[in-house]
């Protein structure tokens, strides 16, 4: 039965069905907190505190996305996540890809020191490195600003790694080639390699989009307003903008704006997903 | 590579300055700084003083920090088992013939895409203890749930509870490329030999899985040690400071009580405790393969 493919004699049918009836069960407890969340943005905000709740919303209304709007500046939000994760993966596609290229390729004194080197920060959690970075963005100038939450995050040496094993991987002929008809490396590299690179920048683009998205800690330090905040953070501080009384519609309906779009991005490239995912190990 | 002399260096500098230079500012240099800071006074008004392990000392000395520790291995203590056997079940039944395969899949995976800030507060609201939809489902079969979040007694395990659903999909999809990996063949060479399912799973599927399992474990643990997104959402480390954990305490101390040197030192000590459970993981690994 488990993970095992039956040769000629099929699984006793009453193992299936009870197999299949777990699994069953095990999804309609992953999925009910995702339901109650989405039922929960949709009532109007007395019926949150009725008892017993309801699972479907007796009178479903969207006037919950409508305060949270107008509660805090939502739209504005939405779109600084937007932004922000598409630039932070932009830098990253860039810097990672041309530093890794330069290091499954090129040959210079101190490489392997250097690439040692981007595999240590690796191993560093973030948190050891929180306080000299606030203190080097905060030197800059950029708390609460759009720098802040992009620069810092673009640098991966993650990307870096990844990028440089599937580079490794290309066969060296195709380069010589565009060499030969007098093509710089810069030329070969955007002509030849990128194009090729599908996969790798699709798995490390989700990966990194999905990171900055999701990203709490690092604009939980450097901003404090309400202009420059992301979504994550934005949620937090309005579950706490009421204290002892959160109103849940509008938090969840929050919460619903937040978590859809990435639903959406993993709905249509799952495989990417699950792959930049399992590959990092680091979980958003 | 292909360029000769200053064009060359122009060329290496195009590919790898930019990148050099940021690891350099972000992340590099940080990190020789964090150490470096770990054994000085700083409030961020005055100019840091070096007080050489004064800081380290002060640490073993502080019940808060040892508070802290516990919490964090407590957290650990539940969820790492938990999650692990869950995800393995889950990929195990996954893995065999049913239908909606892919479905299934997809659900159990669904919340790993989502932020903590999110799953986190979703639960929070779930595990209300008057309204939220866990007690009233509890109340339907004649239990009276706890208070979840707001008793000390159970807040670390309400911690854990949502942690492992919003992490089961992952360990899930590193044990389902790991069984997907297994050739057929063993299973079959097993159940010629007569091998029941049971003596299948332990004696082809299991050791085959050992790598996988040891990369989503060593994964799972360090992720454990560093947990802070769903605490300061769910508890921000209470009631009564029952479920304070590390990270939560570094941030605290660095940004709340402005003690840069004192949060560096502990983040030091963070750092060498992963380190060292994720070498003694690698050792164990290698002497098993």
């Amino acid at each position: 039965m488990t993970g095992v493919r039956p040769g000629k004699r099929a699984p006793r049918a009453w193992r299936w069905v009870l197999l299949t009836m777990v699994v069953a069960l095990g999804a309609v407890g992953m999925l009910l907190p995702v339901v109650w969340m989405l039922s929960t943005s949709l009532k109007p905000s007395d019926a949150i505190l009725s008892l017993p709740p309801r699972l479907i919303p007796a009178h479903p209304t969207l006037a919950p996305f409508k305060a949270v709007t107008e509660a805090f500046p939502m739209v504005r939000v939405f779109f600084n996540s937007v932004g922000v994760a598409a630039v932070t993966t932009l830098g990253q596609l860039v810097l990672s890809s041309m530093a890794g290229y330069a290091f499954a390729r090129f040959r210079f004194r101190g490489r392997d020191t250097l690439f040692f080197l981007y595999l240590a920060t690796l191993m560093v959690p973030f948190v050891v490195t929180v306080t000299p970075l606030f203190i080097i963005v905060r030197t800059l100038g950029w708390t609460n600003s759009y720098a802040g939450l992009i620069v810092p995050p673009m640098f991966s040496a993650f990307g870096t790694f990844l990028m440089r094993q599937f580079f490794l991987d290309l066969p060296r002929e195709l380069e010589e080639a565009a060499v030969i008809d007098g093509a710089s490396t810069f030329t070969t590299f955007v002509r030849v390699i990128v194009p090729l690179s599908g996969p790798a920048f699709a798995t490390l683009g989700i990966f990194s989009f999905m990171a900055s998205w999701n990203n709490f800690l690092w604009p939980l330090l450097i901003v404090s307003d309400n202009k420059f905040m992301t979504l994550p953070l934005a949620l937090a501080t309005l579950q706490g903008l009421y204290p002892g009384q959160t109103q849940w519609n509008l938090v969840m309906a929050g919460t619903v704006i937040s978590v859809i779009p990435m639903i959406l991005v993993f709905l249509f490239a799952q495989r990417w997903v699950i792959q930049g995912i399992t590959a990092s190990g680091l979980k958003g | 590579m292909y360029e000769r002399g200053a064009r060359r260096w122009l060329t290496y500098g195009l590919f790898l300055g930019p990148s050099l230079l940021g690891v350099v500012v972000f992340l590099a240099g940080p990190i020789v700084a964090s150490l470096g800071l770990s054994f000085t006074k700083w409030d961020l008004l005055t100019a840091p003083s070096w007080v050489g392990l004064r800081n380290f000392r002060d640490l073993l000395a502080d019940p808060e920090f040892w508070a802290a520790l516990r919490h964090t291995l407590t957290f650990l203590g539940g969820y790492i088992p938990l999650v692990m056997a869950v995800g393995f079940l889950v990929a195990l039944a996954l893995n065999s013939r049913l239908p909606a395969r892919s479905l299934f899949r997809a659900v159990y995976f669904l919340p790993v895409v989502m932020s903590w800030v999110a799953v986190a507060l979703v639960w929070r609201w779930l595990l209300n203890p008057y309204y939220g939809l866990l007690n009233n489902m509890l109340a339907v079969v004649g239990i009276q749930g706890p208070a979840w979040l707001f008793q000390p007694q159970w807040a670390m395990a309400s911690v854990i509870l949502t942690s492992v659903w919003k992490d089961t999909g992952f360990v899930m999809a590193i044990l389902l490329a790991g069984l997907q990996g297994i050739p057929r063949e063993f299973y079959e060479a097993a159940e010629i030999d007569g091998a029941s399912v049971g003596q299948r799973v332990r004696h082809v599927t299991l050791p085959l899985l050992t790598p996988a399992f040891y990369f989503a474990l060593s994964i799972s643990l360090i992720n454990s040690f560093q947990v802070f997104d769903q605490v300061y959402v769910l508890t921000g480390g209470g009631p009564a400071g029952a479920t304070t954990v590390l990270v939560e305490r570094i941030v605290k101390n660095a940004f709340s009580f402005s003690r840069m040197g004192y949060a560096s030192a502990m983040s030091w000590v963070l750092f060498v405790l992963i380190f060292a459970i994720t070498l003694a993981f690698s050792r164990m690994q290698r002497r098993r393969l």
